[in-house]
C-alpha cells in the first residue's frame, strides 16, 4: 500500500526535475591542429559555457572513432590547420563538428549551440560592418515560459498513476477472490451483487483521491505548476475520470481468471498504451497514422487534454465538454460490458 | 508392543512470537510405527509445534529429537528422513502425476530406476494409470490427497508428518486414506498427524490433545474416554478444550 | 547436481505448460518492438502550425511556404490576429504560431533587419524546444538563401567566415529509431527477466508449494539456481528474439560483436534476476511483489536514460544512475550495436555490472530463508 501512495511522488519528482533535454555539462573533445590565438578564443567560449566540458584533446582525426567508442564523448569540435591566418588572409576558415548520432535529437541540439557560440565569435569579429538583411527571430514559450518539465508530467503521472491504482489493482483484487473462490461466498451471501462490486472498489477509489491530493500539492508547492482554472471543475474531471478505471479494472476482472492474468492484461493492456500513446511521454502528431487512430481509443489520453487545459491554460468546461463526453461514454460502456459479462457467469 | 523405540522426542519444546507463546514446553515422545494423533483446536499450537519438528521453524528453547536427529543442528538430516503434507494441498498443479513423482523422487535422491519402479507401483495402487498424465489440477479433490499422501511417503521416510491431510474430503475418501495411513504404519513408517475430526482420532494408536499451547492430556483413543468418563473422543475434546482462553 | 537438474525440468515445464507466460515471452517482446520506436518517435514531423501574415508581401508568402514545403511543419490554419492563433493553440490545433509583422519585406530591404515572431505551446517543454530550433533553422536558411539572392557574390568575402561543416557520426541519416530500438530492447530484456522473477517464487509461497521444497534436503543454493537458469536462458531468448525483430523490422544489425552484447547479457540478466529473487523474498503476495516490481521498474526505467538523456539530468539524479543496473544496460547496448564499442571500451561498464550481479545474489540468498 505504501507503495501505491510513494510512486506518484516519487514518479512526479523524477519526471518535475531529472527528466530534461536542458542540455549541461556534456562531454566533447577538441581536436586543435592550429593552436592559435583565434582557436584558443573559441575553446576558451566554449568552455565557459555552461553547456559543455572539455573532457579530452585529440591529436588526430584516428583518435576522434576511439574516443566515441567508450561513449563519454558526445561531441567533436575539429579546426583546421592554420586556422587564424587563412581566416586573416583568405576571410575564410574552417570548423568540422562531428556529433555522435547514436542520438539525433542530442546531436542536432549540441551541434546547434557550438555552431551558435561559433557565429558569436564571428559576429564579434565583423562588428564593424553589420551584417545586411537580417532577419532576427523574437521567440515565446507560452503556458510554460521557463520550459518546466512539471507542465507536462504532472497532467501525465495523475493520467497514468489513477489509471494503474483504479484499474490494475481494482481488477487484480477481484481476480484474487476469484481465484480463491471466496468471491462465491460472498455472492451467494445476501448483500447484493453491485454491494459486493462497490465495497471492493471503494478502498482503491480513495486511494486514488489521496493520490490526487499529492500530486496537485506537490506540484503546486514544489514544482511551481498553476492551476489556472477551476480547481473544482478540475476535481470533478479527476473524478469521472477515476470512475472510468474504476469501470476499466471491473471489466478487466469479468475476463481473466487469475491473478497474473489480469496483471499481465494490465499491463501490456493498459500501461504500454497509456505511456506510450496517451501523448504523455510521447507526441502523438509525430506518429503513424494508425497508432493516432488507436490513441483514441486511451482514455488517459483524453484525461490528459482535460487537465492541461484545466491547469495549465485555464479552459472552463466548454473547452473541454467533448473530452468529458468521451469518458462519459468510455465509463458506461465498461459498465454495461461487465454487466453483460458478470450475467453469463451467474447463469 | 515389546520394544518401543523412539523417533520423536521433545522435551519443554517452546515458542514463543514476541510476547505470545504458541507453543508452551511441550514434552512427549513418539514411537515407531505408531500412528500419533496431535490435536487441537484452531489456534491451539499443533501447527506450530509440528513446523519446530520438521525443521522449518527455529524452537525459542527446550530440546526435541526427529528420527534421532536435534531440531537445532540437523534440520537436513531430518528433512532427509521425513515425508511431510501440508493441510494446503502441496503438489505442483500445473505438472502431471508423474511428473510431480518424477520431481519430489528427484528431490529426496531416488535413482531412476526406484523413481520408476515405485512410481509405476504408486500409480497402479491408487488405480491412476490412466490419469497419470494428466495435470494434478484435473483431479478431484480426493485423488490429489490421496496422491500427495503417497509422494510424500514415496522415499520411504521414517516419520510422516501430515498436517490435516483430509480436511474437506468427502467421508468414504477419508475412510480410504486411513487404510492407506494403516498401511503406511503396517511398513513401520511412523505417522504423525494432526486433525480436528474427532472420528479420524478414534483411528490413532495414541493421541495428544493441546490446548492454549500445552498438551493437556496424551494416552491412547480408549484410555482418555475411561479417564473422562466419555463415549466418544469428540466428548473428551470438548471437555479439555472448554477451559480454552484463545479463540480462533 | 541431480536435484538442481530435477528442480530444472520442473521448471521448465512449468513455463512451457503455462500459456500466459509464454505468449508474454514470446509476444511481448515482438509487440512492444513494433510499436515503441514507432510511439517513441521524438524526430518531429508535421508539427501543426498557424501563421498570422500581417505583411502579404512576396517575401513573406514565401517563408511561410518554405515552413510547410520543409516537412517538419504542417499549416493547420491561417489566422487573422494573434488573439486568433492563441486561439487555436488553446484548442490544440497548433504547437506553433509564426507571426509576420506589417512591413516585413520593406524593413528587411530599406533598413536590413526585420523580425519575425515565433511562438510555442511549451507545455511540453521538451517538443516545444525541438519545434523553435526547427523553426529557427528555417528562418536562417531562408536568411542565407535572400542575402545569396540579394548581394552581389564579390561581396561575400569581404569579411571573415567561418564555415562549419557539421556531421553525424554512427547514424547519419538521424534515424530516431536507430537511437530508440537497442534501448527498448534493453528494457524488454529486462522486463521480462525481472517481472518473472520476482512472481515466480511469491507464486510458490502463494500456494504452498514452497513449504512442500522447504521440508524437503533442497539446499538453499539448488533452490536458488533452479530459479535463476530457467529465467536466465528466456532473458537471453528474449534478447535473440529482439535481435531477430529489429532485423527483419529496423534494419538493425550490430556494429559490434554479438559475442559481447550476449556476454554482457549474460552477466546482466544474472544481476537482475538476482534483484528480482529479492524482491520476491520480500513479497507474500504475487500483489505485492506485483507493486514492488512496479516500483523499481518504473524508477529504473525513468533514470535509464533510455528517453532523455542522463548527462543532463541535475546530479542527484546522475548519481541516482550510477546504481542503476537498467543504465548500464542500456548504454552498452547502444554503444556496441550502433559504435561497434569493443571491450576495452565498456570494460567499466562490465566491471560495476559483475558487482551487481555478486551483491543482488548474495542478498537474495541470505534473505532467503527456509525457516522461520
Amino acid at each position: 500500500m505504501l507503495v501505491l501512495l510513494g510512486l506518484p511522488i516519487v514518479q512526479l519528482l523524477i519526471f518535475g526535475f531529472a527528466i530534461t533535454t536542458e542540455v549541461r555539462n556534456a562531454n566533447i573533445a577538441i581536436l586543435d591542429n592550429s593552436k592559435d590565438e583565434a582557436t584558443q578564443n573559441i575553446i576558451g567560449r566554449i568552455e565557459s559555457s555552461q553547456y559543455f566540458d572539455i573532457d579530452r584533446t585529440v591529436k588526430s582525426s584516428s583518435e576522434i572513432e576511439k574516443a566515441f567508442k567508450t561513449g563519454k564523448i558526445k561531441l567533436v569540435i575539429a579546426f583546421q590547420p592554420n586556422f587564424q591566418n587563412e581566416l586573416a588572409h583568405t576571410n575564410k576558415a574552417q570548423i568540422q563538428i562531428i556529433a555522435d548520432g547514436t542520438d539525433p535529437n542530442q546531436a542536432t541540439t549540441l551541434t546547434n549551440y557550438v555552431s551558435a557560440i561559433i557565429m558569436d565569435y564571428q559576429s564579434e569579429l565583423n562588428q564593424q560592418n553589420s551584417v545586411p538583411y537580417t532577419i532576427s527571430t523574437e521567440i515565446r514559450m507560452l503556458y510554460n515560459p521557463e520550459l518546466k518539465g512539471a507542465y507536462s508530467s504532472v497532467p501525465g503521472v495523475m493520467g497514468m498513476i489513477l489509471l494503474l491504482i483504479s484499474a490494475m489493482m481494482t481488477s487484480i483484487a477481484i481476480v484474487k477472490e476469484k481465484e480463491l473462490g471466496t468471491m462465491e461466498v460472498l455472492l451467494v451471501s445476501p448483500m447484493k451483487p453491485w454491494l459486493v462490486i462497490i465495497s471492493k472498489v471503494v478502498p482503491y477509489f480513495i486511494v486514488s483521491l489521496i493520490n490526487v491530493a499529492t500530486i496537485l500539492l506537490l506540484s503546486v508547492f514544489i514544482l511551481g505548476m498553476p492551476i489556472q482554472g477551476s480547481l473544482l471543475l478540475l476535481i470533478a474531471e479527476t473524478i469521472l475520470y477515476i470512475i472510468c478505471s474504476l469501470s476499466l479494472g471491473l471489466f478487466i476482472s469479468t475476463v481473466s481468471d487469475t491473478q497474473q492474468a489480469a496483471m499481465l492484461i494490465s499491463l501490456i493492456g493498459l500501461m504500454l498504451p497509456v505511456v506510450m500513446l496517451s501523448g504523455y511521454a510521447f507526441p502523438i502528431a509525430n506518429m503513424p497514422i494508425v497508432l493516432q487512430i488507436i490513441s483514441n481509443l486511451v482514455p488517459a489520453k483524453w484525461y490528459i487534454i482535460i487537465t492541461k487545459s484545466v491547469m495549465i491554460k485555464g479552459v472552463g468546461i466548454w473547452g473541454i465538454w467533448k473530452e468529458t463526453l468521451i469518458i462519459t461514454a468510455m465509463t458506461l460502456f465498461f459498465i454495461l460490458l461487465s454487466i453483460k459479462r458478470f450475467k453469463i457467469r451467474l447463469q | 508392543m515389546l520394544t518401543k523405540e523412539i523417533v520423536i522426542k521433545t522435551d519443554k519444546l517452546t515458542k514463543k512470537f514476541g510476547d505470545f507463546i504458541a507453543t508452551n514446553e511441550i514434552t512427549f515422545e513418539v514411537y515407531k510405527g505408531e500412528i500419533f494423533g496431535f490435536l487441537g483446536a484452531n489456534g491451539a499450537g499443533k501447527t506450530t509445534a509440528m513446523k519446530m519438528l520438521i525443521g522449518i521453524s527455529k524452537p525459542s528453547y527446550g530440546k526435541a529429537q526427529v528420527a534421532g536427529f536435534d531440531v537445532y543442528k540437523q534440520t537436513e538430516k531430518i528433512k532427509k528422513s521425513i515425508g511431510y503434507m501440508s493441510q494446503k494441498f502441496s503438489l505442483y498443479e500445473d505438472l502431471t502425476i508423474k511428473e510431480n513423482i518424477q520431481l519430489f523422487g528427484g528431490i529426496y535422491g531416488l535413482s531412476d530406476k526406484e523413481i520408476e519402479l515405485k512410481g509405476t507401483g504408486l500409480i497402479n495402487k491408487l488405480n491412476l494409470q490412466n490419469e497419470a498424465d494428466k495435470l494434478v489440477s484435473s483431479l478431484p479433490l480426493g485423488w490429489k490427497q490421496k496422491l500427495a499422501f503417497s509422494i510424500a511417503i514415496l522415499h520411504d521416510p521414517k516419520i510422516v508428518f501430515l498436517d490435516e491431510p483430509t480436511g474437506g474430503v468427502d467421508p468414504v475418501t477419508r475412510r480410504q486414506f486411513w487404510d492407506m495411513i494403516y498401511e503406511a504404519a503396517h511398513h513401520g513408517i511412523t505417522v504423525f498427524v494432526t486433525t480436528h475430526y474427532m472420528d479420524e482420532a478414534e483411528y490413532c494408536d495414541r493421541v495428544s490433545i493441546m490446548v492454549d499451547g500445552v498438551i493437556k492430556a496424551l494416552d491412547s483413543p480408549g484410555e482418555l474416554k475411561n479417564q473422562h468418563n466419555a463415549k466418544s473422543m469428540e466428548e473428551v475434546f470438548i471437555m479439555l478444550a472448554r477451559s480454552a482462553k484463545r479463540g480462533e | 547436481m541431480r536435484t538442481l537438474l530435477f528442480l530444472l525440468r520442473k521448471e521448465f515445464l512449468q513455463i512451457f505448460r503455462d500459456k500466459l507466460i509464454l505468449r508474454v515471452i514470446f509476444v511481448m517482446p515482438v509487440i512492444q518492438l513494433i510499436l515503441l520506436p514507432f510511439a517513441a518517435n521524438y524526430e518531429m514531423k508535421n508539427i501543426s502550425m498557424t501563421a498570422i501574415d500581417h505583411d502579404h508581401s512576396e517575401y513573406s508568402r514565401k517563408l511561410i511556404n518554405t515552413f510547410t514545403s520543409s516537412g517538419y511543419f504542417q499549416l493547420t490554419e491561417v489566422s487573422k490576429s494573434y488573439n486568433d492563433a492563441l486561439k487555436v493553440v488553446e484548442d490544440d490545433k497548433a504547437d506553433l504560431i509564426v507571426e509576420i509583422p506589417q512591413g516585413f519585406e520593406r524593413d528587411l530591404i530599406k533598413e536590413n533587419q526585420s523580425k519575425i515572431m515565433l511562438a510555442a505551446n511549451a507545455i511540453n517543454g521538451q517538443t516545444a524546444g525541438l519545434a523553435i530550433s526547427y523553426a529557427s533553422t528555417i528562418i536562417r536558411d531562408f536568411n542565407n538563401d535572400i542575402r545569396v539572392e540579394w548581394i552581389q557574390a564579390p561581396r561575400m568575402n569581404a569579411q571573415p567566415i567561418i564555415e562549419i561543416t557539421s556531421s553525424n557520426w554512427f547514424n547519419p541519416k538521424m534515424n530516431y529509431k536507430y537511437f530508440i530500438v537497442p534501448g527498448v530492447l534493453a528494457l524488454l530484456v529486462t522486463m521480462v527477466g525481472f517481472l518473472l522473477t520476482a512472481l515466480n517464487i511469491v507464486k510458490e509461497k502463494e500456494t504452498g508449494t514452497i513449504e512442500q521444497l522447504n521440508v524437503s534436503p533442497i539446499k538453499k543454493y539448488q533452490f536458488i539456481l533452479g530459479k535463476l537458469i530457467p529465467f536466465w536462458i528466456l532473458g537471453l531468448i528474449v534478447l535473440t528474439i529482439g535481435f531477430v525483430v529489429s532485423f527483419l523490422v529496423y534494419g538493425i544489425i550490430p556494429v559490434g560483436s554479438f559475442l559481447l552484447i550476449y556476454l554482457f547479457a549474460a552477466v546482466y540478466l544474472i544481476a537482475l534476476l538476482g534483484f528480482g529473487l529479492l524482491t520476491s523474498t520480500f513479497a507474500d503476495t504475487q500483489q505485492q511483489a506485483m507493486f514492488i516490481a512496479y516500483f523499481f521498474l518504473m524508477t529504473f526505467i525513468l533514470l535509464g536514460g533510455l528517453f532523455a538523456p542522463i548527462e543532463n539530468m541535475p546530479d542527484w539524479a546522475r548519481y541516482l544512475t550510477y546504481i542503476n543496473p537498467v543504465s548500464y544496460f542500456i548504454e552498452v547496448m547502444r554503444m556496441v550495436i550502433l559504435k561497434g564499442s569493443g571491450f576495452t571500451d565498456i570494460i567499466r561498464h562490465f566491471e560495476i555490472i559483475v558487482l551487481f550481479a555478486i551483491t543482488f545474489n548474495t542478498l537474495a540468498v541470505l534473505n532467503y530463508k527456509k525457516t522461520t
